[in-house]
């Protein structure tokens, strides 16, 4: 009699938890406003500097080949959760986000949501880029349409169990995604807003350059200060004052621009693809950047 | 007879001592090699920026430091250097890559002795130079990484 009971309650208790659990982990899209906002005309040409802000080729340029702006996705990223493939996304109606609504890209980057509703892996930096503003977002939007069209996609993501469940990312976002009011727009002229914002926005510098934790997440009080590869292959080092304590503003923006560090040595792994991302991105934001981390004190707010 | 094969012995010792530098004596080699490169580098970057001016003297010597670097390192890469003090991946030890490597080590040397014919002024610096120092990028991004 009391074991049946015992029983009963177990699964009573499993279910709720299941319950709970479905409730607390839905995907939620972006408000009503930010989606309209965003929804309003982008402007390619800024939305070019985004591009190479965030380095979005790196990932998402087709493998083997050397065109920046050939986006059908499909590099394997070889994760300790197992093998992403990082989407198309050139205005391929069919393969790419060419049937996308402004909204949805949206979703996308600001809240990690993919159009048909579903959670997006945060091997996609969104944790990042749901700090951008929604000029940024809408800009950046226009400037993917004026890339070609590819069709053809990369193959499914492999992931290991539990990873594999899609769901569960509503856990990861309870933890680790900050509650952001998405801005407008950044103040271009205010160089201490603008690194912060270019380093922990659009940049997502913090993704490589920070150790995380056995879920994967950032570890906050670290952050900025340094961390393994994704593909396990060496580290990013400590970009905070702390770690750059021996190069100048001048020497930070000369490594992000030309590649060479004071010692005339050169960034190699996975930074090269990242200066030469770089390369084409104006020198003030560039400089903006060199002194947010010139400033960024470990353990400080982002 | 007896003399003559002592000789022989000898001979093969010194020759393969010379020959079995240890895995630690090559990565130091080539990271003194690398060290060179990147301090004949520095001045060369900030007068392509414009932050120094032009010294064709500078330029040179730079070169020739890649010429002698990139003759030298093909050889500092033995199995045994796979592991110890270095940021060369291992992934260099794999397959086909030591010839990769090998080839790129050419190509720097090659691109070096071509751009020590054509660099006679600013000009011909500013667009000669870039395409020498594109090697330090194509190979770090495949084969260097800070380990720790």
């Amino acid at each position: 009699m009391t074991a049946r009971i015992a029983l009963a309650l177990a699964a009573a208790l499993v279910a709720a938890a299941a319950a709970v659990a479905w409730f607390v982990t839905p995907p939620r899209a972006v408000s009503a406003e930010v989606a309209a906002a965003a929804s309003e005309p982008g402007d390619p040409e800024a939305g070019k500097d985004v591009f190479y802000i965030a380095g979005c080729e790196s990932c998402h340029m087709s493998p083997d080949q050397k065109d920046p702006l050939r986006l059908g996705g499909g590099l394997e990223l070889k994760t300790p959760f197992g093998s992403f493939y990082p989407p198309n996304i050139s205005p391929d109606p069919v393969d790419g986000i060419g049937a996308w609504s402004a909204a949805d890209f949206a979703n996308a980057l600001m809240a990690g949501v993919s159009p048909r509703g579903e959670h997006l892996y945060p091997a996609f930096p969104y944790p990042s880029y749901c700090r951008m503003s929604i000029k940024d977002v809408r800009d950046l939007f226009a400037f993917l349409h004026t890339t070609p069209p590819i069709s053809g996609r990369g193959p499914s993501n492999a992931l290991k169990f539990p990873f594999s469940i899609r769901r569960a990312v509503g856990f990861w976002k309870l933890l680790y995604i900050p509650k952001i009011d998405h801005p407008l727009a950044v103040d271009p002229t205010d160089e201490e807003a603008l690194g912060r914002y270019l380093v922990n926005g659009p940049g997502h510098c913090a993704e490589c350059h920070s150790p995380r934790d056995f879920f994967g997440g950032i570890v906050a009080s670290r952050r900025l200060t340094g961390g393994p590869l994704p593909d396990g292959k060496g580290k990013a080092p400590n970009i905070t004052a702390e770690g750059l304590k021996d190069w100048s503003e001048d020497d930070v923006e000369t490594a992000l621009s030309t590649g060479f560090t004071p010692s005339g040595d050169v960034l190699g792994s996975a930074m090269t693809a990242v200066v030469r991302s770089l390369k084409q991105v104006p020198e003030p934001d560039l400089a903006a950047i060199a002194r947010y981390l010139k400033s960024y004190r470990p353990g400080g707010a982002p | 007879m007896r003399k003559l094969s002592v000789f022989v012995a000898m001979f093969v010792l010194g020759a393969s001592a010379a020959l079995a530098m240890s895995g630690a004596d090559a990565i130091k080699a080539r990271r003194d090699l690398m060290k060179a490169d990147g301090a004949a580098t520095k001045p060369v970057v900030a007068m392509l920026q414009g932050k120094a001016r032009f010294d064709l003297a500078t330029v040179q010597k730079a070169l020739k430091t890649y010429q002698n670097a990139a003759s030298k390192e093909p050889a500092l890469f033995p199995p045994d250097s796979k592991t110890g003090d270095t940021n060369a991946l291992p992934v260099i030890w794999d397959d086909d890559n030591m010839a990769d490597l090998d080839a790129r080590f050419k190509k720097l040397g090659d691109d070096a002795a071509a751009a020590l014919a054509t660099i006679k002024d600013e000009a011909s610096f500013k667009a000669a130079m870039p395409g020498v120092l594109q090697s330090c990028d194509d190979c770090h991004e495949k084969y260097h990484a800070k380990r720790q």
